[in-house]
């Protein structure tokens, strides 16, 4: 990739939950606003599946507005000019942190060689990225989806690194169907010749099954309402059926052209990587089978926002997750709130989201 | 700060630094008050719109269904649970007064009382649903699904087992003494124990 991340390379090699460590971890991140002299004006944003640190920035293959910008930046909800934002870059990853498409010390790519990792894991490079930077203690950590799934890790493995805990659209384990939708995508990368057991680094890239793999990803991201209010039935620049399996369909050319647009900026094999973390991940699991034991003595307030039209993390996996934190007796807010775009709604405009962020953060 | 008259007979009661939940807490005036005592104070409210503008005051509200996640939270975590003008709105108000009670040492309830003497005129000479300054909604909309009167509600924490520590009667703004609460009051709030 022809851009130079901003990166720090961690000291020690990061233990990992599948055994062993990975040495000379590098954690791409990026900083918004300044930090405060006494340092407690930090706020870690956590970016999900296929996100990266251009949280308020220009993403630099893409040359698109950072995935977040209507939340974070001068005067948004999450003021930076008031707070110091910290985003980066998941091990596993591909956009600077080290993933499957990282040179190991054989001077190869390590692909599939590249250690199977967990939420946990990935959570765990961040807290060497926040010692890094002389970071005790966050004044919030916040993160969408698989952001609030290491939100949620980070709470319940080193309480004290935050004060306050935002959760939106997210959960505390991987549902059947969720596992279902991931393999799918995971299947349809490793049937595509160029995949070659992941050894395609130089080569032609398996572009077609990772594109199946996000085309199918994303309608999970959306809603049935918000498909049909998008496209219905209608078709994409023709006057009638080609009774053929062109893109008919609006619906279909917009799903290809997220697929190829994802490949030009996705690696496939982090994508295999991230979504197997995402399945491992059961925040209960990690802690003798009880969710409220995970957050038990954690001085840390918390707040979980769900959609109505999210199918993907439903509202009651945020009830499930409210309720071990009043069995635990932390202090928590939750919200269900009401917007059309499914599980995508914590990246687009819905106000109310605005204002309940901005509230909690400050 | 205007706090309506029962929210503000509670604030008084409770002891500084108390933790408090208090379950229909709408957009979270009585917590406002107790947090300016430096109460650690939770709320449930079932309206969205609420509970987003209690998030945005800063205060820890979840939004549920008090007739359902009451169950939610352990014995006793609360020095208080309070249940403002919700007992009337329950499904079952008998085992929402249990939860109450298990969920904290103390409760206080308030309710409008549907003995008041203008709702019992209203049912007598009217011959309708009552529709007065305290009931102000019609039969069919109203999310009062339980009415009850003063003296039905010492009834039901008799059943309980729970000792009436204090209580507190309305005529609209304005408080009234005890005698005759059952026809002059239009609001009451109750402490249990």
């Amino acid at each position: 990739m022809s851009f130079e991340p901003q990166s720090l390379t961690l000291p020690d090699p990061l233990p990992l939950d599948g055994g062993g460590t990975l040495a000379e971890a590098r954690i791409a991140y990026e900083t918004y606003g300044e930090l405060a002299p006494d340092r407690s004006n930090a706020i870690l944003l956590c970016h999900a599946l296929t996100g990266d640190q251009y949280v308020a920035s220009n993403h630099p293959l893409t040359g698109k507005p950072g995935w977040w910008e209507r939340m974070v930046g001068p005067g948004k909800p999450i003021d930076t000019d008031r707070y110091h934002v910290i985003c980066a870059n998941v091990i596993g990853s591909c956009l600077g942190s080290t993933g499957p498409a990282s040179i190991a010390s054989d001077g190869a790519p390590y692909a599939m060689r590249f250690p199977v990792i967990t939420v946990r894991d990935m959570v765990r490079g961040l807290v060497g990225l926040l010692d890094a930077l002389g970071i005790e203690r966050l004044h919030a950590v916040v993160g969408g989806s698989m952001g609030g799934m290491q939100a949620l890790s980070l709470a319940a493995n080193w309480p004290d690194r935050a004060e306050r805990v935002l959760v939106i659209a997210s959960t505390s384990r991987h549902s059947a169907q969720n596992i279902a939708f991931h393999e799918l995508g995971r299947q349809a990368i490793m049937a595509d010749p160029n995949w070659r057991q992941g050894d395609y680094y130089g080569a032609d890239t398996p572009d077609n099954g990772l594109a199946v793999a996000r085309m199918a990803a994303h309608i999970t991201y959306l809603s049935e309402d918000g498909l049909t209010a998008k496209f219905g039935r209608n078709l994409q620049d023709r006057p009638e059926k080609s009774f053929g399996f062109d893109a008919d369909f609006q619906v279909e050319s917009y799903l290809r052209y997220q697929g190829s647009g994802f490949t030009r900026r996705f690696d496939a094999n982090s994508y295999l990587y991230i979504t197997r973390a995402m399945d491992y991940f059961d925040l209960a699991e990690e802690h003798g089978g009880s969710l409220a034991q995970a957050f038990a003595g954690g001085p840390a307030r918390f707040c979980l926002v769900s959609f109505d039209s999210d199918w993907l993390y439903p509202t009651a996996e945020s009830r499930h997750i409210v309720h071990a934190l009043n069995a635990a007796g932390a202090p928590v807010s939750f919200v269900e709130l009401s917007a059309p775009f499914g599980h995508d709604s914590f990246l687009l405009d819905v106000p109310a989201l605005d204002r309940v962020v901005k509230g909690f953060v400050e | 700060m205007n706090l309506r008259p029962d929210l503000a007979a509670i604030a008084a009661q409770v002891a500084p630094g108390s933790r408090v939940l208090d379950i229909g807490c709408g957009d979270g005036a009585l917590m406002l008050a107790l947090r300016d005592k430096d109460c650690d104070v939770r709320g449930i409210e079932i309206d969205g719109a609420c509970v987003e503008r209690c998030v945005a005051r800063g205060l820890s509200v979840v939004q549920g269904d008090a007739d359902r996640d009451l169950g939610d939270y352990p014995d006793a975590s609360f020095d208080y649970a309070v249940l403002s003008q919700t007992l009337q709105t329950a499904a079952r108000p008998d085992r929402m007064l249990e939860q109450l009670l298990r969920v904290g040492t103390r409760a206080f309830v308030s309710f409008p009382n549907f003995a008041h003497w203008r709702t019992r005129a209203a049912l007598m000479f009217g011959g309708r649903m009552p529709v007065t300054r305290a009931l102000p909604v019609t039969w069919y909309e109203t999310a009062n699904i339980h009415h009850l009167t003063v003296a039905d509600f010492r009834d039901l924490a008799r059943a309980k087992g729970a000792r009436i520590e204090g209580e507190w009667f309305f005529s609209g703004e304005r408080p009234i003494g005890g005698a005759g609460a059952n026809l002059r009051a239009e609001f009451a709030v109750f402490e249990l124990a």
